[in-house]
Parts: C-alpha cells; structure tokens; sequence
C-alpha cells in the first residue's frame, strides 16, 4: 500500500509515491536525495532532523512523509539566499565555527533560523532556549550561541536578508 | 620554525575550510552513501546478560519476501578469525556475532540482510533465538572474585590485565610523611555518543578483489583488523578517507560493524550498508567509555607537598574487550598530574563482566584518573586547613624545572603552571566568587567552587600498548602528509586520516601555507585512502597539530627546498644567492629576477632539460612520514616509558550552585586558562577547549549507562541517558597562554582532550566544595541531581533525628 503525496520542498513542488510508514527524514534523504538533513536519534530528542514545516521547526524523523503532503517543507539545502550566496545565518556559523564535526549543524541552522524570524533581537538566553532541542557533542554551543546573536545583529543591518559573503575567508 | 611575529596564517583568526561543506548541508557523511544493489542489516540482540544460545530458527524471517540472508555466528565464526584483543589473552575470543553464548544484553545473536532497512527490521522480529541464561556478574568487584561467573569461559578468570607497577621509593616516602589520607572514588560508565551513530559501507569488487569500505571511524589500524578478521591480505581493504565523521572523541572505532559487513559484501557479492540506530548504538555498540573503582592515597607533609601516592583501578570493561584495557595505560605518562610527586604506586587492574564493550573515550583513560588526582590534593588542602588554590601552588612544577622527568618515565615538554593558574584565578575573579559563594550559603543556597588542574598529553607513540602487553612492540605512531603542486602551481595536500570536526584540512592548508607563504585558501586537501594512503594514526590522544602539523610542515619544506634549486638554476644563482618568499623566488642580489611557483612547477613537471642535475626526478611532490618527538624506546622492566612528546595544561574554576530539593545543579560560571603551545586556528582551539569542558561537564553530573542487577541496561535513550543541552552548559570563558613546544614544527601542542580532562574533576571539586558545609561528600560520578539529592535528603533527616 502506498500513497501519492505532493511537497513543496525548497520552494519547489515534489510529487513522490511513499510508503505510510515512511518517515519525512527518509523520505527526504532516500526519496528526494536530500542529505543534509540528518538522522540522530529517532525518537525526537537531539533535533539533528529539524526542518521547517511551513515555517515551523519540526522533528522530520516523528513525522511520516504522507503528514507533510500539501505542505512547504525547507530543509538546509533551501537556507542559500535567491542568488546562491550563504544565509546570513549560515555565514555566521561558518564566521564564529559554530560547528566542529558537521552532524547537528543542518539542524541548529534550522532551530536559529526559526529564531531569528521570529525575534530578530534575542537574547543569550533566549537563543539557548531556542537550541536547547538540539544536542551538539562537538561545541559546548558557546560558539552557536555567538553565531545566532551575530546573524541576529547582521539581519537587523541588513533587513533586506542579503549582504553575507559567500567567500571562504 | 617560523618566528611567531613573522606568520602570516598560523595562529591568525581565520574561517575553517571544512565548515562551508557543513553549513550548506553538503558534507557527506556515511548514511549519504549509496550503492548501486546495496543491501541492509538489522540486528537480532540478546536480551540476557549471559546466555547459551541452544537454537536460532530463522525460517519464518527468511521466507519474507525481500529477505537475503540471515547469518548467525556460527556461520561466521567458521569462515572469520576472532576480533584483536589489545593485552595478551588468547582464551578471549570475541566476534561481531555471539558465538554460543552471549555476554551481555544487547549483544548481537544474527544479522539479518534485506533489500531495505524497513524489512530487515521486519524480518529480525522473526527470528527465533532459544537462550539457557547463565549466572551473570555486573559488578567489577565481584568479577575479580575467583567464584564470579566467567564472562569469557575459555580465559579462566574475569581478570583480563593486572599489574602493580611502583615508581620511586613510594613505602620510604609514605613512612616519611606526617599525614597520609586515603578514599574511594567511583566513576560511572558514559560515552561520548556522538549525533552520529556508528555506520559501515561495505563493497567487494569481484573485478579486482577489493574490498571498499567507507565508515564513520576514527580507528588506528582499522584496514589491518578488518583483513586480520576476515582473512585476507591488508592490501585487500581500501578504507576510504573521505568520508565526513559526525563526530566520534575517540568512540568510532567500528571494528566489529565493518567485519560483519565486509564478510557479508564478500559473501553476498553485494554492497552491504550498516548504519546502527540509536538503540543499537547506546545497547550493543560497543562504545561505552571507562566505568572504573578507585583506591587512592596520598602522603604528605605539613605544608601540602604531596609526596607519594597509590592509585588502585578498577577498570569494567564489559564482555567484548577489543582495545579497551589500553586506558588503563595513558593515565602513566601524566601519572602525578601538574605536580612533583615522588613516587607512585599504580595498580591497573582490567576486568570483564556482562555489560557493553567498551571503546576509547577522549583522552583515553585519563579523565577519570585526573578527578581521582584532583580530589586527593582538594582532600590535603582541607586536611591541613589550606587554600585548595595554595595546595596546587606549591606542589606544582615550576617554570625552570623543564624539561621535567615524572616518576613513570615521561618528560613533561614545556609549561608555566603557576602563571596558568593564575591566569584563571584572575579570570574567574576569584575573590569575588568566593564572597558570591559565601553570600548565597548566606542566603541558605547550597554553594561551591570547584578548582582543578590537568595535564593533557599529545601525539603520543601508543608506548601503552608495549607497556601493558609486552607481545607488542610498538614504539612509534607516525603521521604523514603529501604536498603535490601540479604544473600551473597548485598546491593538493593529502592526509591519511577521516577527520571528524577536528579541523584537519585547515591545519594541514594553514601549515604548509605559512612554510610557503600561499594563501591557505588556495590550497586543497584531500583524504587518502588507506591503499593509496601514506602511513597514519588517525586523530587519537591529541595528535594531529603535532603530527600532521609536523608532517605537513615537512612535506612543505621539501617543496620549497625543490623549489629554491630549480629557480637558483634557471636563475643562474647557486641556492644561497636566492631567497624563497610567498611563493616566488628571487634572486638575492637583485629581486626583479625572480620565479614564481608556478613556473618553477611548469619546469619540473615538463621542462626536464631546464631541471638542476641534482634534481633526478620531475614532477613536484614531497611526502613527509613524521616519526614522533621523543618516540622509538620501549619502556623499561619496571615499566618506566616516555609516553608522550607534548604536554598541553588547562587550570578550571567553575561556580556550582545545588538545588536542595531536587538536586539540580547549576553552572553559572565557568573558566579555564589553558596553555596549548602554538595556536594554528584561534576559532578550532576555543571548540575544542568549550567542547570538551561541555563533555565533561556531561560526563560529571549527567550521563551514565546504568544497569539494573539483571543486567538490563537501563538508559539506552536519549530519554534517560542525559546529553547535556544549551541549557545545561554555560557560557564558558576562557584565557589562554602559550608555552611553545620546542619538540613541533611551530610550537603547537595537543588541545582536543584537556577540556574534557578538566571538566570532571573541576565539577567533582565544586560540589563538593557546596556539600562540604553539610559535612557529606560525594565521590561517585556521574553526581546525577537524584544521587544528590538523595544525600541532601539522607543528612537532612539524620540531623534532624
């Protein structure tokens, strides 16, 4: 038995045929080879899965795939800006390393960029509660913390979203 | 060496090559890998701590349909050679499959293979395994008993290594000191559980005979185990380099995962794809870190000096045994700590029971040992009614005193403890936060401040192994780079090592840009396999700024001496009438006759008749296999080994505050200076410091793989074993010395373990520190709120009977 499904994903609209037990992060990662968004745990804790569903913040490994049908999901792939420079808050990751090993970071970029449209101006402690869903191993989220509050001060500069530089140093 | 106000790259603030592939979700990681015809495991566990496994009928699960194969142990243990033990006990013989008995709970009993993850799970469901369960032990003091069920029958005892070694006249020095003090410490079983789980691709190629494997591992070795295990030639394995790791502080080792499914890619002529989830990552994963029992005593005078100590340890390592037992050996090159200690006692004792194997953790042993150290000197400040800061002052070893020879046969390098020290006294505003500490006790909180120091050591020669099992030899662990520049002058190094958010391309691009003077943007590096591949180690104990940093300097100088003779040449110059300058050289004399790389490249690698005579060979490319500083001897009979080249060192002062009722601790503030030599990358060495003070921070108060007495494990999830979020971490600051190393290529020194080195004994010391008011102490890590809590609730109630 399987199910015919319509995504929007990234701004663009995916047909696909899924298995209802298929989960949204398989779906994505096998069905749609969409890789950057990573499987941690499987049971919703460390956040390494999180994507935008319209919107908002979701755990796409406690979703299955025919869930999202007629929805808009945004994953990391989908965090460049129009003209294919970084986001500002990816450019701010890379600017503080808020990251070392990779893994959680697909994740975090999600949970900050929900955040930050949210609440343009946040506080230190209001960004660890904003990632407090989200385990990182590597960093002692110092680092993340000090990203999110530079995108955040970037953002307010630039309101138009654009002006990161996509260079590599 | 390049002097320190000269370096245009090392030690500057700049973007880590690695992160861009990571912020746009374009790493590529083992689950991203897929093969054509690729195949799935799932795994049929135990669900007995010790069990006979009399029958397994697979026949409902093999008749679903998609269904391949369904291996047993058995089967495997006919065609496969035992897993490596690290000491020498022949009797144990483990495989990725149990093999008529099972050992602990969660062990894989059979594989089973299908066309999809989904139906392999499906078909694992139906297997039926009949077990005879048998007498099991948990406890690792009653495994020493000679009456403990055997967890490993054919070895005789649960005792896998046992050894006393004595450095210096510890009996003289214990019988004369005025005070001696002694205690138990417990350390309780965590991991680092990376957000990755471990994963394995495996591809026999039928054409050439090869064996393809791409994993998320950090294992030394790891090509040569796996042919070992498999019986075929190491130059039959070609593990991939390539593949981004999600992190792993010492925990990837993957050996039993990669046989399992090279055995079964050989067999089944398939691509084999094991990716544990997260059950069989936490349960049968073979990754948890030490779980260790500690004897300590200390002797010392009537001003603090600690003389002489005794260290008694306990190690569980659960029912596989793989490399685990080694931890016990790196503690010895740090065996006193930051200070003079005379002599030592160590009794290193290993032990099986029916608990998860064990794996190498950060630091490889020595986190525990230093709380074990840490705590002795916090208990001869409050015997003698001293400073804690005081007591470490004067043991501490001086500036002048470098290099310095510790008891057990290593050579501290370099360091300046005191000025550390006080670098984080300073930072944590010390007097301040003991009128913080003071006023809340006021207030009825419960406060502390915790102090601790440690000693990191870095790129080591792996002098453990021959040290606790004489049959091993090993007496170097080399590093090696390859720097190529191709006829346009573009620089390609490559690295025989996975990375796993260590920051190698950036150390390897940043060094071998400063020998050269070119942007380390504009150079390339790239992951070898291990066919193709140079001699390497992979990133354990610290090693890689020493090591790769020091072959990636190598390899460049060599380029640059080719460099400097083919442009003397065709300048007309002999080579001291040329100077090498950001990738041009010039003639000395008059610098408008210069050449730049890239022309010098284009001659070598086509212009032979333009080549000096004494260069023989065109193309440009320099491999440099680094052996380690100070490496190359095998310990002595009384076990006496220099361990380690580089010793990094980190001062800790965190302020804890406990909740009376529940127990909660919080960390409000949290310092740490700390001296790692040369910095190559400000950014990456702040991760490191953060992220392994977070690790420990986990290690100390939260996570813990407990068991039940019938040996279920009990937090196989991220529901009950506790990773520490954003909100359990505070916003640690740091200060930061350098002592350079006069042993590496820029001074550098290890900095990947010290922060979780630290952390533990820094907590262990602030809560205790809160609890001392109270007249309880707590010596038993993890000290999870309900531990606390409960000996909060325990002192309430006697004193108010």
């Amino acid at each position: 038995m399987t199910h015919a499904i319509s995504v929007t994903i990234n701004g663009v609209t995916r047909q696909a045929v899924v298995e209802p037990r298929q989960t949204l992060v398989d779906f994505l990662r096998d069905q749609l080879a969409l890789t950057g968004t990573h499987v941690g745990c499987e049971h919703g804790v460390c956040g390494a899965c999180s994507v935008l569903l319209d919107g908002e913040p979701i755990r796409s490994c406690l979703m299955f795939a025919v869930q999202a049908d007629g929805h808009a999901i945004t994953t990391v792939e989908g965090l460049r800006e129009d003209d294919g420079t970084l986001g500002i808050l990816q450019d701010s990751f890379w600017e503080t390393h808020a990251l070392q090993c990779g893994y959680c970071t697909p994740g975090m970029l999600i949970a900050g960029q929900d955040l930050l449209a949210r609440n343009p101006d946040p506080s230190d402690e209001e960004i660890r509660e904003a990632i407090a869903g989200n385990l990182c191993r590597c960093t002692g989220y110092v680092q993340i913390v000090d990203a999110i509050r530079l995108a955040g001060a970037r953002m307010r500069q630039s309101p138009e979203g654009s002006g990161a530089e996509n260079g590599d140093d | 060496m390049t002097e320190q106000s000269a370096r245009r790259f090392v030690s500057a603030k700049r973007r880590p090559k690695e992160d861009g592939r990571f912020i746009t979700g374009a790493g590529h990681f083992v689950a991203d890998i897929n093969r054509p015809g690729m195949l799935h495991v799932a795994l049929v566990t135990s669900p007995h701590p010790a069990a006979r496994i009399t029958t397994i009928d697979t026949s409902e699960a093999a008749a679903l349909p998609g269904v391949v194969e369904i291996l047993t142990g058995n089967v495997l243990a006919g065609e496969a050679n035992p897993l490596a033990n690290a000491v020498d006990t022949p009797g144990v013989k483990c495989y990725p499959l149990a093999v008529g008995v099972a050992r602990y709970a969660g062990e894989w009993v059979a594989a089973v293979i299908a066309e999809t993850r989904a139906l392999a799970e499906d078909a694992a469901e139906l297997v039926e395994v009949d077990y005879e369960p048998l007498d099991h032990v948990i406890n690792a003091e009653e495994a020493l008993e000679p009456t403990s069920p055997p967890v490993h029958a054919g070895h005789g005892s649960n005792i896998l290594y046992r050894r006393t070694f004595t450095w210096g006249p510890v009996a003289e020095d214990f019988a004369g000191q005025p005070h001696e003090l002694s205690f138990k410490l417990r350390w309780g079983r965590s991991a680092p559980v990376p957000v990755e789980t471990f994963g394995v691709v495996a591809e026999w190629d039928t054409g050439t005979e090869i064996l393809d494997v791409w994993a998320s591992i950090q294992m030394p070795s790891y090509a040569e185990q796996i042919a070992g295990a498999l019986r075929i030639p190491v130059n039959q394995v070609r593990a991939h380099y390539d593949v981004d790791v999600g992190g792993s502080y010492g925990v990837k080792r993957g050996i039993k995962h990669t046989v399992l499914a090279g055995f079964l890619a050989r067999r089944l002529g398939r691509p084999i794809r094991l990716i544990e989830d997260r059950l069989e990552n936490m349960v049968g994963g073979d990754m948890h870190g030490p779980d260790r029992h500690f004897n300590v005593a200390v002797a010392f005078d009537d001003d603090g000096l600690i003389r002489s100590m005794k260290l008694r340890v306990i190690e569980d390592v659960g029912g596989q045994t793989g490399r685990a037992p080694f931890q016990l050996g790196k503690p010895v090159s740090a065996i006193v700590g930051a200070y003079q200690i005379n002599s030592v006692e160590y009794e290193a004792i290993a032990v099986s029971t029916n608990k998860t194997g064990q794996a190498a953790v950060r630091g490889f042993g020595m986190s525990p040992t230093n709380v074990a150290i840490e705590t002795a000197v916090d208990k001869v400040a409050t015997r003698l009614g001293l400073s804690r800061l005081e007591v470490r002052r004067r043991n501490f070893i001086r500036a002048d005193q470098f290099p310095y020879l510790i008891p057990s046969g290593s050579e501290y390098d370099s360091g300046d403890y005191h000025t550390v020290f006080k670098m984080a006294r300073d930072l944590a505003q010390f007097d301040v936060l003991l009128a913080r500490r003071d006023a809340a006790r006021r207030e009825g909180k419960i406060a502390g401040i915790g102090i601790a120091t440690c000693l990191e050591p870095g790129g080591g020669n792996s002098a453990f192994e021959p040290l606790l099992n004489p049959k091993n030899e090993t007496t170097t662990w080399p590093e090696s780079c390859v720097v190529k520049v191709d006829r346009t002058g573009g620089i390609t190094a490559t690295i025989a090592t996975s990375t796993s958010g260590q920051g190698h391309e950036t150390l390897a691009a940043t060094i071998i840009g400063e020998e050269l003077g070119i942007d380390p943007n504009d150079i390339r590096v790239v992951h070898s396999d291990t066919l193709s591949g140079m001699p390497g180690n992979t990133p354990v104990a610290s090693r890689m700024a020493i090591m790769l940093g020091g072959a990636a300097a190598g390899a460049a100088k060599k380029i640059r001496d080719q460099a400097i003779l083919i442009g003397a040449h065709n300048l007309g110059r002999t080579t001291d009438q040329v100077r090498y300058a950001n990738g041009v050289v010039s003639a000395v004399d008059d610098p408008s006759q210069s050449l730049s790389l890239a022309r010098i490249a284009l001659i070598s690698h086509r212009e032979f008749h333009n080549m000096p005579p004494e260069l023989t060979e065109p193309g440009m490319q320099a491999i440099h296999v680094l052996q380690v500083p100070k490496g190359g001897t095998l310990p002595t009979a009384d076990g006496r080994v220099q361990m380690y080249p580089c010793y990094s060192f980190a001062a800790h002062i965190v302020y804890a505050e406990i909740d009376r009722l529940t127990g909660k601790v919080t960390l409000p503030d949290y310092c740490i200076a700390h001296d790692c030599g040369t910095v190559i990358n400000p950014d990456i060495v702040r991760g490191m410091v953060i992220g392994g003070a977070a690790h420990g921070i986990g290690a100390a108060l939260y996570e813990e793989f407990s068991y039940e007495p019938g040996g279920q494990l009990l937090s196989g999830t991220f529901v009950d074993y506790v990773m520490p979020s954003s909100h359990e971490i505070p916003d640690i600051k740091l200060a930061e010395h350098c002592t350079p190393s006069p042993l590496t290529s820029h001074g550098q020194k290890g900095v990947g373990e010290g922060g979780y080195l630290g952390a533990p004994a820094a907590v262990a010391s602030a809560i205790n520190d809160a609890l001392s008011p109270f007249n309880i102490e707590c010596l038993t890590l993890p000290m999870r709120a309900s531990l606390l809590s409960d000996l909060l609730a325990d002192q309430l109630a006697e004193t108010e009977s």
